[in-house]
């Protein structure tokens, strides 16, 4: 482990890491990666590394813990053994059940665990690589993993810590801010605002805790900004591909097939040129991942929700 | 007994009673239940607290003796807290190994009293690197009638505060008191139907849709936090618990240091 530094803020206001006191580190997000999961995203945060998959709706094992009137949300939170410098034992231990606690309440608000009663949500973290904020680049990359497995929501979840360190206040800890900083206050964010987790240890002021998290907050905010642009790059990619697949016929025959649908969701935009406005979305996915039922629900609570983006663009079909 | 449909039931009574500005019980939205603290429960153990709020009843344990330090850590001494809910207190408690929930409860607890630097970690070093003094706080509850939270804390801190190192028995020299800093003190409130309650009873847990727990230390500046339930909360409610809590804790820890 390093040694504790000197000062961790530089007189020019940067980080030990070149980061301004406000900046998270830089977010990589790869959505859909893994074949046998129904939803699954890789997501680098700084020096983490972490892998997410989601399953289900589906039956519940063991039967005892279905609920009859909703889904359960079930979150594993688990470190691989190299991921940390001394080797972790491999399997659940204290602090990996209680953040798996917290992540599952963070989440279950959100989802529309009441479309699917008797059935179970699985959520699998995997930390491939850790370095401070695994918790919360988890919970970013469950939610994405969520979208990708089509489960209905009623907006994403973005998660960001705030802490301390030399008396101040900064965004998004690194290794050894965490390791020696003053505080770590990790908080998870709905679409609308909304504090879904939230823990904190160390040592804060009212005013700090006041201060922190609007800091947090506007790093959830950001995050948010990344998740929405990762889901909609996924979904244009994931349409390019099937357009340069299929023959023209079939193509035509998709677009003008559901035209004639008179629920404006249901309208593909399917051309050569993808729009890249981010309204665009691939028709199969949703057929394929998403209940009837759902569509009612999505137009009224959440339009902006970029996993279930409503198609505005009807003039740029085919014909 | 079908926990869920009472809880419907339930929930609506008590929600109708916060907007009438009630409780259950007749307190006050932010008026805490009585607490009473007996030390030196057990003679066993080198300190332990039997605390009451309200009809939560909760023995706190302290066990202390040398072992090794942590590598990263040579020269401070160890604390680990663990939690018990054992079947008797409680018909939804379960034997077997701890929960989620009591891994939860213990690990506040030990946040609470880790963070705030309620114990001088630096004067339990015996040897650097070879021998240090361990703290293990075990917190067993006997009657679970909601806010095991704050009475863990309580208790936790009540037992350490009367707790003695047992130097004579390892040939170490005399006894002597635990080097106490700090009274940490948690405050639990929960959110039914945006009525913020604290010191919630288990009815109003169950029927809670998120709890919130913060630890205050002497200075009144926060040592730890946790959100717990699948509910959320907005900043304002956030900011508004944390002022709140941060007199009562006040309070809290004045009745405590009479007790």
């Amino acid at each position: 482990m390093s040694e504790k530094p000197e000062k961790f803020i530089d007189e020019n206001g940067l980080r030990l890491d070149g980061r301004k006191i406000d900046q998270i580190r830089d977010i990589k997000i790869e959505i859909g990666i893994l074949n046998r999961a129904d939803g699954s995203c890789y997501l680098e945060f700084g020096n983490n590394k972490i892998m997410a998959a989601v399953y289900g709706p589906r039956e519940v094992h063991p039967r005892h813990q279905q609920k009859a009137t909703k889904a359960i949300v079930r979150y594993k939170y688990n470190m691989a053994s190299f991921s940390v410098e001394d080797r972790k034992r491999p399997g659940p231990d204290r602090r990996s059940i209680e953040v798996s606690k917290v992540s599952r309440e963070a989440f279950e608000k959100e989802i529309f665990t009441e479309l699917y009663p008797k059935s179970a949500i699985d959520i699998f973290i995997e930390i491939l690589q850790a370095d401070a904020g695994t918790r919360t680049a988890a919970i970013n990359a469950a939610s994405l993993a969520l979208a990708d497995a089509g489960i209905p929501m009623r907006g994403l979840i973005s998660s960001c810590a705030v802490g301390k360190v030399d008396d101040t206040l900064i965004l998004d800890l690194n290794k050894d801010e965490d390791n020696y900083g003053q505080a770590d206050m990790p908080i998870a964010m709905s679409t609308d605002g909304k504090i879904t987790l939230l823990q904190m240890d160390g040592h804060l002021t009212q005013e700090e805790f006041k201060k922190g998290l609007e800091m947090a907050q506007q790093g959830c905010r950001e995050i948010y900004e990344l998740q929405r642009k990762a889901l909609i790059d996924h979904y244009n990619n994931t349409q390019k591909e099937i357009i340069q697949d299929a023959p023209v016929e079939s193509v035509k025959d998709i677009s003008t097939e559901s035209a004639t649908e008179e629920d404006p969701i249901e309208d593909p935009v399917i051309s050569d040129d993808v729009p890249d406005n981010g309204n665009t979305v691939n028709d199969d996915e949703i057929k394929e991942d998403i209940p009837d039922e759902k569509e009612e629900v999505i137009l009224d609570e959440d339009e902006d929700n970029p996993a279930i983006v409503s198609d505005e663009t009807e003039d740029d079909t085919l014909e | 007994m079908n926990k869920e449909i009472v809880s419907i039931i339930q929930k609506d009574h008590l929600y109708h009673l916060m907007l009438k500005g009630e409780r259950a019980d007749g307190r006050a939205f932010d008026e805490f239940r009585d607490i009473s603290i007996q030390t030196d429960y057990i003679d066993k153990a080198e300190g332990s607290a039997k605390v009451e709020l309200g009809n939560t009843k909760v023995i706190v344990g302290v066990k202390i003796m040398p072992g090794t330090p942590f590598p990263d850590t040579p020269d401070s001494g160890v604390i680990i807290t663990s939690a018990e809910l054992i079947p008797l207190a409680s018909p939804e408690f379960e034997s077997g190994p701890p929960r989620e929930n009591a891994i939860e409860v213990a690990r506040v607890t030990d946040r609470g009293i880790r963070e705030s630097g309620a114990i001088d970690l630096k004067k339990l070093c015996v040897v650097e690197g070879e021998k240090v003094w361990m703290v293990f706080i075990d917190i067993h509850v006997l009657d679970d009638c909601g806010n095991l939270m704050n009475v863990s804390a309580l208790g936790a801190i009540a037992a350490l505060l009367t707790a003695k190192m047992p130097k004579e028995r390892f040939g170490l020299g005399e006894d002597v008191p635990l080097p106490i800093r700090d009274i940490p003190v948690s405050i639990t409130a929960v959110d039914i139907g945006g009525g913020i309650l604290f010191d919630p009873t288990i009815e109003e847990e169950n029927v809670a849709e998120c709890k919130l727990t913060v630890i205050f230390n002497q200075e009144g500046a926060i040592s730890g936090m946790q959100k717990s339930g699948n509910g959320s909360l907005t900043s304002d409610q956030l900011n508004n618990i944390v002022e709140i809590s941060c007199k009562k804790a006040q309070e809290i820890r004045k009745k405590f240091l009479e007790i």
